[in-house]
């Protein structure tokens, strides 16, 4: 076997950019990439709900792709480009249309949903500048809300697909 | 941290990836896109000692579409075929069906290679791959073999696919002339397993009439079953509502699905029925603006 493959010593050390931060950290193989995020560089904004894929409020963007961070380990996201909920205000602090959206429109009761919906909608927004209601429900469709029935939420990304265009302009 | 501790080799070749599970045998687990094995392990469900992530090695990632072949390497994700303009020209059903594969969170990660091991009865892939009579090359460090579908889907999540063996490419057969295809499925929530799906792929011939036909469903059986006794007697028919409908309603008596918490045995036939009938009609709808 050769060196570079035999990594069988149980920690790792791994690098992690994140909202364009660079962090260094010895995780264990199975730590999932949620834990590291929550327990190790201390970004809970990053929410733990099922741990199997199902609720997506641990959804974060890897290399510019929504992706479960529960269903990641750690170590699988040595060298890649995070985004998690902190990255999207600017670094002056302004809040991101999205995150205003929520507010404006109710989209949040209990908030532990919030995280993975506003990085689900960040990637539809990218891509879809003009979603109508149907096409949102539909992004949406993998992130479970306890509270607010949606209807919030879709108004939130509505909102904020508004903001975005005008600010494009 | 919920998954058991494992060893964790990560190959950057095919080559060393097969002799890792030539070395470690049943102790090891293939990690490709991990939504299914990283949920089993975070439930214990699964605790291998030994993962062999395949995401470094080079060369099992792609979409190559021939003059009669599309090959996808293994290792492609899900929102790369979903976003490939060639595949929806080349074969539509794919294009189509990889779409209702749960959410673009999990499109993301999940690869073609993991979803056929998998094996999942209510899956997307191996309905598809059925219905349109592809094929699957696997390896090992001492052989390469093709796998016809039949030839690799034992029962619920089992396939023929040996423990010292990777899914190295996945082929589908180019859309023919005259021809539609049409996936369809019924699911609780946008995204989620199916209950059950049907897929249909229809041929005309230069008068109209169906040439050729086949049609597969998931969700009533261990693997998807295909519905040649229904296909069989509609060779030579003009196609039709009534046509389909008449044949579609011996399906009842075709399938034998369990009943669970989400549905009775008899809703699951009906929906059978129902489905089969729509993507016929649709398949044999496009075949004719083919
Ligand atoms: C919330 C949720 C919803 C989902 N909904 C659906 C759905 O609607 N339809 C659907 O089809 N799937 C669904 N999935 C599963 C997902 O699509 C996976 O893509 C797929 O089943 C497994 O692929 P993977 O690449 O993630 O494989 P992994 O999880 O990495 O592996 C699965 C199995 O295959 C083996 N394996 C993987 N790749 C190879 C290879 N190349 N050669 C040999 N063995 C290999 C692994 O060892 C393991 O046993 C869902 C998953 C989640 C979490
Ligand atoms: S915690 Fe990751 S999807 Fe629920
Ligand atoms: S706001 Fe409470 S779960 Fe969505």
């Amino acid at each position: 076997m050769t060196e570079k493959t035999a990594e069988s010593s149980r920690l790792k050390t791994i690098t992690l950019k994140v909202n364009h931060k660079e962090y260094t950290v010895d995780v264990e193989p199975r730590m999932l990439l949620s834990d590291v995020l929550r327990d190790e560089l201390r970004l809970t904004g990053t929410h733990v709900g099922c741990e199997h894929g199902v609720c997506g409020a641990c959804t974060i963007m890897i290399d510019g792709r929504p992706v479960r961070s529960c269903l990641v380990f750690g170590v699988q996201a040595d060298q890649a480009n995070l985004v998690t909920v902190e990255g999207l205000e600017s670094e002056d602090g302004e809040l991101h249309p999205l995150q205003k959206g929520f507010w404006e429109k109710h989209g949040l009761q209990c908030g532990f949903c919030t995280p993975g919906m506003l990085m689900t909608a960040c990637h539809l927004l990218e891509h879809n500048p003009h979603p109508s209601r149907e096409e949102i429900r539909e992004a949406i469709s993998g992130n479970l809300c306890r509270c607010t029935g949606y209807q919030g939420i879709v108004d939130a990304v509505e909102y904020a697909a508004k903001e975005m265009r005008e600010r494009a302009e | 941290m919920k998954p058991a501790a494992f060893d964790y080799y990560k190959p950057e070749t095919l080559d060393e990836a097969l002799s890792l599970l030539d070395e470690f045998g049943y102790d090891a687990k293939v990690l490709a896109g991990g939504q299914s094995l990283i949920p089993m392990m975070n439930m214990r469900l699964a605790r291998p000692p030994v993962l062999i992530d395949i995401n470094g090695v080079q060369g099992m990632t792609g979409i190559e579409v021939g003059e009669s072949e599309i090959v996808i390497g293994g290792l492609t994700r899900h929102y790369m075929v979903e976003h490939s303009p060639e595949i929806q020209n080349s074969c539509p059903m794919l294009a189509e069906g990889i779409k209702l594969i749960g959410h673009s969170q999990i499109r993301s990660r999940g690869t073609i290679g993991g979803s056929i091991v998998h094996a999942d009865p209510t899956a997307e892939l191996p309905v598809m791959l059925t219905a349109l009579g592809g094929k699957v090359t696997v390896v090992s460090s001492s052989d390469e073999r093709e796998l016809t579908p039949e030839e690799l889907f034992l029962t619920y999540m089992t396939t023929t696919i040996e423990p010292n063996e990777i899914v190295k490419s996945v082929h589908f057969p180019v859309i023919a002339e005259r021809t539609g295809h049409s996936i369809e499925e019924f699911t609780l929530r946008s995204g989620d397993f199916a209950i059950i799906i049907a897929a249909a792929s229809v041929t005309l011939d230069e008068e109209g009439l169906i040439e050729s036909a086949a049609l597969c469903i998931g969700g009533v059986d261990g693997i998807p079953v295909k519905l040649e006794d229904v296909t069989d007697e509609l060779i030579g028919e003009a196609p039709s509502e009534e046509i389909f409908a008449e044949k579609c309603a011996q399906i009842v008596d075709l399938v034998d699905p369990e009943k669970d918490i989400h549905a009775s045995a008899e809703y699951r036939k009906d929906l059978c029925v129902a489905l089969s009938r729509r993507v016929l009609k649709k398949a044999a709808d496009r075949a004719k603006q083919a």
